[in-house]
């Protein structure tokens, strides 16, 4: 459908300079590695999200009406339900969020590496290493809710969160590999090599594009988080407190109301589940527009290596600017608009997977075209 | 490769690194402990309810506050760092499109690595100090990183109306 359009015109990839082993690595696997996470992100949101929160509301209703009723062990057993059901959802924010930003440090890695004074071997040794620990933690970390402690050699941390804390760790060498690197180059002040010369150019349209939507990004995502800082965060954090000692003390009133009316006690969870959604939404929509401003400024610099046609990186390019405006925007519309904005935002962050899987194409194109030429030569 | 470059990169990664070591050693020895004593002391104040023990319950509420409060800093720190040094690093390979000279540069360079360690680091100080002191250095280095990052967006603007990419 695309061939003869992509085949028609070519990026100025000939200017740039050869993708290495390593580099090539840490290129495609970041980009797989963000397309994942936010695939990930995008089916929790849909499927999980929304269904846990509801659950979670239930439990606490149900823990409420527990104390009404005096019943201690019910109340028991509805926050042991209540705890599995949060660490459910935690572990799947931190999958979705350690993937991406591995994957985020992934393309920063291969930015660096032409400055990173080691052997090729060596960089694609360290590549592999961060990879692999950048797979095993999320992968793990989303284990962890469903090994719990089975076989574990320790009381309270399973054999899950052992293995993503190795990948951690891995991650950690690798990364201090390229800093030991880096330090090399900069103690011999070399200068320009065949490498590093003109490695990391956004020159075309698509890169100066990335690069200055990039920026707009994670300003307007750095002044949106002081504002919530400074506005929000301490009135959130009484807030909290506050309804949660409403709902302890309205049900423990019912105790002794006639009928054991427990009104007042549901009235202050749901305030309590809406304070949690505001939360959530401010939250969620300062990562999110700062870490696409990241990815937007991060992608400028592969734009060399993406070989489609120069109207093909355009549409992706302001397919993913689009998505990176939508996602958030509309995450932040979730309290007035409820799922219509969710279902809206999900789709931004479907906009921003079809682009990046659509640059990976174009990538992986650069390396078969550059292995066919060499084999070739 | 300029001061200011050199600044960046190796700033960034020793932030990265550095990032990362308080993650894991995070989620080693404090993470779970932090939970449980969320999870904990919630359960506890509804019990307490439920018993008929209001005071209890308050407390309990109380120690639940406390966790919180430490949890959300404590994160925070983690992510704050990494993402402030995966900005550090994007600079050092960007950094010679600000149309400033070196003295400038190397400024610039030096606020925003300097408000990217003292930010997060004023975050988790309000875990261990009571009053305004750790706040004012959240929101010094904060102040850092947003003037810094106006200025560097001006140094690019001029740097592209004065001769655009140079590679």
């Amino acid at each position: 459908m695309v061939t003869d359009d992509m085949d028609s015109s070519r990026s100025n990839d000939t200017a740039s300079p050869p993708l290495t082993s390593a580099r090539r690595l840490l290129v495609i696997g970041g980009i797989v590695l963000i397309a994942a996470g936010m695939i990930f992100g995008d089916v929790f949101a849909v499927f999980v999200l929304h269904q846990n929160a509801s659950r979670v509301g239930e439990q606490l209703t149900l823990a409420a009406d527990s104390v009404a009723a005096q019943n201690p062990e019910a109340v028991k057993s509805h926050f042991a339900t209540l705890g599995a059901l949060m660490e459910n959802r935690g572990t799947k924010v931190d999958t979705h969020v350690h993937a991406i930003d591995f994957g985020y440090l992934a393309l920063l890695l291969a930015l660096v590496a032409p400055y990173a004074r080691l052997e090729e071997r060596r960089k694609k040794f360290l590549a592999g290493l961060f990879l692999t620990g950048s797979v095993m933690l999320p992968v793990s970390v989303f284990l962890i809710h469903y090994v719990g402690l089975t076989y574990s050699p320790l009381s309270s941390i399973g054999w899950a969160s052992i293995t993503a804390d190795l990948g951690g760790l891995l991650v950690i060498i690798a990364c201090a590999g390229f800093l030991i690197g880096v330090w090399r180059h900069i103690r011999r002040a070399e200068g320009a090599t065949r490498e590093n010369a003109g490695a990391n150019t956004c020159g075309d349209w698509a890169g100066r594009a990335l690069l200055t939507g990039g920026t707009l990004l994670v300003l307007a995502g750095f002044l949106h988080g002081a504002h919530y800082a400074v506005v929000d965060l301490d009135e959130h954090e009484a807030r909290d407190r506050a309804t949660l000692q409403e709902i302890v003390d309205s049900s423990r009133k019912a105790q002794m109301a006639p009928g054991r009316d427990i009104t007042d006690a549901h009235r202050s969870i749901e305030a309590y589940g809406m304070l949690q959604a505001e939360k959530a939404v401010k939250i969620a929509a300062h990562s999110h527009i700062i870490e696409f401003g990241l990815l937007a400024m991060l992608l400028a610099f592969i734009q060399h290596y993406v070989f489609l046609s120069e109207r093909w990186k355009r549409r992706l390019v302001v397919v993913m600017l689009a998505g990176s405006i939508i996602l958030p925007v509309f995450v932040l519309l979730e309290l007035k608009w409820g799922l219509i904005a969710g279902g809206i935002a999900d789709a931004g962050g479907l906009l921003v997977v079809i682009s990046l899987i659509g640059m990976l194409a174009g990538v992986v194109r650069h390396t078969g075209k550059a292995d066919g030429q060499r084999e070739a030569a | 490769m300029t001061r200011a470059r050199k600044l960046l990169l190796a700033g960034g990664l020793a932030l990265a690194v550095w990032g990362m070591s308080y993650g894991l050693y995070y989620a080693l020895f404090d993470e779970h402990q932090t939970l449980e004593q969320i999870g904990g002391s919630l359960a506890a104040s509804f019990v307490s309810a439920a018993e008929g023990k209001l005071p209890e319950a308050h407390a309990a509420l109380d120690r639940y506050a406390a966790a919180s409060y430490e949890y959300v800093r404590e994160v925070d720190v983690h992510s704050h760092w990494i993402g402030l040094a995966m900005l550090l690093i994007l600079m050092g390979v960007i950094f010679d499109r600000v149309a400033f000279d070196e003295r400038k540069s190397f400024r610039l360079a030096v606020a925003l690595v300097t408000g990217s360690v003292v930010f997060p680091l004023g975050v988790i100080l309000q875990t261990a100090m009571q009053g305004q002191t750790p706040r004012a250095i959240a929101v010094a280095g904060s102040a850092l990183i947003i003037i810094a990052l106006a200025l560097i967006a001006v140094g690019f603007w001029r740097k592209h109306i004065s001769g655009g990419e140079r590679g």
